[in-house]
C-alpha cells in the first residue's frame, strides 16, 4: 500500500480525506481555492468541493483566522492556511489571544477545533521576512498545540489527527519540505499525534531535531556512522506538547544531547528542549547539551550568507565529535 | 409592540442599571477585581437591540458586556458571581468581566481586545450561511474600535460572502478618554459601511424603542439572504470607560447634559399614561416629539404601581445575585485545569 509521494501530496490528500469525510469541514486562506494553493496544498479541491468549503479569501490574515475561530465556536471544523509563518504575526491575536484562550476562559465550554496550517523555515533566497521559523512563538501558548511533521506520512497523519480533534492545533510545514519526496501508507495506523519518532537508533548521542532539521540531522548521523559514531535521532514531531519520555529515554543510554535547529538559538525551541532534558537527565550527561542552531541574524538574501546561517549537515557532524571527543565547549 | 414585551424591556433597563451600580460597590469593597467596565448610560441599546434578536441568533459582545448577557437571559447572579470570581459564575471564574460566556444562550463571549469582536461574528456567521439557516449573529463594538484593521477585513469579507451578521456600533464618544473627533477623521461610524457596500444606518441609542425598531428592521433584512448590515447607535456612558477611570476628561456639562437623556428615564416616561408634559416635551428636543406622542397614543402601558414594582423586584434581585455570589465557592486549580482540557475528550496526545 505504500507509495512515493511529495510532502504537499500527502497533506492534499489529508484535506481532501476529511472534507470528505465530515461537511463540517471547510479550508480557506489566501488563494487556496481557485488556484490550488501557493505550495499546491489545495490543488483540485475547490472544483471538488466549492466555494464554500474551499474558500479563497482577501489578503486579511487577523480576520480570516480570526473567522475561523468564530466558525470552529459555532460547530465547524475549519483549516485555515497561512500562507508563510512570517504573515501569521498578522493573525496572532486570533491564534493566541482567541483561539487558545476562549474554551478556557468560557470555564471549558467551547470546542476548539481550528487548524491552522503554514509553513515557516529558510527557503531560497526569500528573505529576512520570508524566511523566519518562529516556532517558539507558539511554543510558549498554553492552549495551543503545535506539530511539525517532517514526512509526508507524518504530514498525511498529523493533519488528519488535528482536523479530528476538538482542540486547536498549528501545523508547522516547511517550504523545502513540500518538494520533498517520502513514503505514504494511508492504511497505516497513526501513532499519538505528539509522540517522537527514533528515526535512526544509536547508543553515543541523542541527536534532537525537528521538521527540515531532521533530513539534515539523518544525514550528519549516516556520515558519522561510517567514522564508527552511532548518533540516535529523535524526530520530536510536536513542540507542544513534547514527548519527553522517548527524549529522556534515549538519553539516559546515550548520556550526550544535541539540539539542531533551524532557528536561531536565543530563547528558542532548543532551549526548552535542552532546559528540561537538562533538569530530568542532569546525571546521565557526560557532557554539558549543546543547541546547534541559526545565526543570531535575520535571514539574508545572498545565498551564500543565507547557506551559513543554518545549521548543515557537515556542521552537526562537527558539533557531534567536538562533542564526543570532549574537546572545549565555545 | 406588546405590553409584555414593553414591561420586559422596561425591567431589563432597570434591571441593568441597578446591576451596574452594585458591581461599581463591590468593586470598591474589594469583591470585585481586575477591569470592570460598566454600562450606565448606554441601556437603551442592549435592550433595545437584544429584544429584537431571536434565541437562536448568535450575539459577540465586548468588554463591556454584563447587560447584554443579561438581557440574553443569562441570570444576574451567575453575571455577578463571574464578576467575583467565583465557580458558578458562567465562565467558572476563568474568564471574570470582560469574558462572559454562555454557549445554551448563543452568548460568545465578551472580547477584551479591541477589534475581536468581528472576525468571531463573521465566523459564525460563516457557519450559519455555509450550512443555509435562518439565524442571524449580532456583533457589538464601540466607537473606538472601528481603527482597528479587522473592521475593515472583517466587513470586507461579511460583505463579499453576504454574511447574517448585523453589526452594532455602541457610540459612545469614548476610547477611554480620546473623544471621537480626537480619533476617527469620520466621525459617523455607519458612513463606513459604504466602503463595504453594507446597508447602514444611525439611529438614537438613547431611546428604547428606536433602537428595538431599528433592529428589527435590519435583522428583517439580513433573514431575507441579503448580507449583513451596520447600525450605529449613538449613546453616552456616564461613568468612566472602567473602575480605574474616573473621567475626568469629560466636561463636567457634558456628563450632566447627557444624563438628562438618560435612556431609562426615558423609557419610564415613554410608558407613563399622561406623558408627556408640556414641559417633558420641551425638555426632550423637537426631534424627539413625534416619537413620544406615537408611544403616548399606544398610551396607559404602565398603569397603577407597575414602575414600583418591577423597581423592588429588580432590587431584590440584584440582591440575590450578589448573595449568589458571595455563597459560591472559589474554583479550584483543577477546576482551571478542567477548563483548560475542556476539549481533550479521549484524546492521546503522546
Amino acid at each position: 500500500m505504500t507509495e512515493e509521494v511529495f510532502y504537499w501530496q500527502a497533506l492534499n490528500r489529508a484535506l481532501d480525506a476529511e472534507l470528505a469525510a465530515d461537511d463540517a469541514v471547510f479550508v480557506l486562506g489566501e488563494d487556496v481555492g481557485l488556484y490550488g494553493g501557493s505550495y499546491r496544498v489545495t490543488e483540485g479541491l475547490y472544483a471538488k468541493y466549492g466555494e464554500w468549503r474551499v474558500r479563497d479569501t482577501p489578503i486579511s490574515e487577523g480576520s480570516f483566522t480570526g473567522l475561523g475561530v468564530g466558525a470552529a465556536l459555532a460547530g465547524m471544523r475549519p483549516v485555515v492556511e497561512i500562507m508563510t509563518i512570517n504573515f501569521s504575526l498578522l493573525a496572532l491575536d486570533a491564534i493566541v489571544n482567541m483561539a487558545a484562550k476562549v474554551p478556557f476562559m468560557s470555564g471549558g465550554q467551547f470546542p476548539m477545533p481550528l487548524v491552522v496550517r503554514m509553513p515557516g523555515g529558510v527557503a531560497k533566497q526569500l528573505a529576512a521576512q520570508h524566511s523566519q521559523r518562529l516556532e517558539q512563538m507558539y511554543m510558549n501558548v498554553p492552549g495551543l498545540r503545535l506539530a511539525v511533521p517532517s514526512t509526508p506520512q507524518d504530514a498525511w497523519w498529523q493533519l488528519r489527527q488535528a482536523i479530528r480533534s476538538d482542540e486547536p492545533i498549528v501545523l508547522l510545514e516547511h517550504e523545502l519540505l513540500y518538494f520533498s519526496k517520502g513514503p505514504l501508507d494511508v492504511t497505516a495506523g497513526a501513532p499519538p499525534m505528539h509522540r517522537a519518532a527514533v528515526r535512526r537508533k544509536g547508543a553515543d548521542l541523542t541527536l534532537v531535531a525537528w521538521s527540515r532539521m531532521v533530513d539534515l540531522s539523518l544525514r550528519a548521523a549516516g556520515r558519522l556512522a561510517e567514522q564508527g559514531i552511532e548518533v540516535e535521532v529523535i524526530d520530536l514531531r510536536s513542540l507542544r506538547p513534547i514527548d519527553w519520555d522517548t527524549c529522556a529515554e534515549s538519553v539516559q543510554r546515550t548520556h550526550n544531547l544535541l539540539v539542531v535547529e533551524e532557528d536561531s538559538g536565543f530563547a528558542g525551541a532548543g532551549a526548552e528542549v535542552v532546559a528540561t532534558l537538562g533538569e530530568r537527565c542532569f546525571f546521565d550527561l557526560d557532557a554539558p547539551p549543546r543547541r546547534l542552531a541559526a545565526e543570531e541574524l535575520p535571514i539574508p538574501y545572498n545565498r551564500n550568507l543565507e547557506a551559513a546561517c543554518i545549521p548543515t549537515v557537515s556542521g552537526i557532524v562537527q558539533t557531534v565529535k567536538e562533542m564526543l571527543e570532549g574537546g572545549e565547549n565555545p | 409592540m406588546d405590553q409584555e414585551t414593553r414591561l420586559q424591556m422596561l425591567h431589563d433597563m432597570l434591571l441593568a442599571r441597578a446591576f451596574e451600580e452594585r458591581a461599581a460597590e463591590e468593586y470598591t469593597k474589594g469583591n470585585i477585581g481586575g477591569f470592570l467596565h460598566l454600562y450606565p448610560g448606554e441601556e437603551a441599546v442592549a435592550v433595545g437591540v437584544l429584544h429584537a434578536a431571536e434565541p437562536s441568533d448568535y450575539v459577540v459582545s465586548t468588554y463591556r458586556e454584563h447587560v447584554h448577557a443579561m438581557v440574553r437571559g443569562m441570570p444576574p447572579g451567575v453575571v455577578m458571581a463571574e464578576l467575583f470570581g467565583k465557580r458558578d459564575g458562567c465562565s467558572r471564574g476563568m474568564g471574570g468581566s470582560m469574558h462572559l460566556f454562555d454557549r445554551e444562550r448563543r452568548f460568545m463571549g465578551g472580547y477584551a481586545i479591541v477589534g475581536e469582536t468581528y472576525p468571531v461574528a463573521i465566523g459564525i456567521g460563516y457557519a450559519i450561511a455555509m450550512r443555509k439557516l435562518p439565524e442571524a449573529v449580532i456583533c457589538f463594538f464601540g466607537d473606538g474600535a472601528v481603527n482597528q484593521g479587522t473592521f475593515h477585513e472583517s466587513l470586507n469579507m461579511a460583505a463579499l460572502w453576504k454574511l447574517p451578521v448585523l453589526f452594532v456600533c455602541e457610540n459612545n464618544h469614548y476610547q477611554i478618554g480620546t473623544e471621537i473627533h480626537r480619533h476617527s477623521a469620520v466621525t459617523e461610524v455607519y458612513r463606513r459601511a459604504c466602503a463595504h457596500r453594507i446597508p447602514a444606518r444611525k439611529a438614537d441609542g438613547m431611546d428604547v424603542f428606536e433602537v428595538h425598531q431599528a433592529t428589527r428592521m435590519a435583522l428583517d433584512q439580513i433573514r431575507q439572504d441579503t448580507g449583513p448590515y451596520l447600525l450605529e447607535f449613538e449613546t453616552y456612558r456616564f461613568r468612566g470607560h472602567s473602575m480605574a477611570d474616573p473621567g475626568t476628561y469629560r466636561p463636567k456639562v457634558e456628563v450632566q447634559a447627557k444624563e438628562k437623556e438618560d435612556p431609562v428615564a426615558v423609557a419610564i416616561a415613554e410608558t407613563l399614561p399622561g406623558y408627556p408634559t408640556a414641559e417633558q416635551i420641551a425638555a426632550a428636543g423637537t426631534d424627539s416629539i413625534t416619537r413620544m406622542t406615537d408611544t403616548m397614543n399606544a398610551g396607559g402601558h404602565l398603569p397603577g404601581d407597575t414602575l414600583q414594582r418591577i423597581e423592588a423586584q429588580v432590587a431584590q434581585e440584584v440582591e440575590e445575585a450578589v448573595a449568589f455570589a458571595q455563597a459560591s465557592p472559589e474554583p479550584t486549580m483543577e477546576d482551571a485545569r478542567a477548563a483548560l482540557d475542556c476539549n481533550r475528550g479521549m484524546e492521546v496526545l503522546i
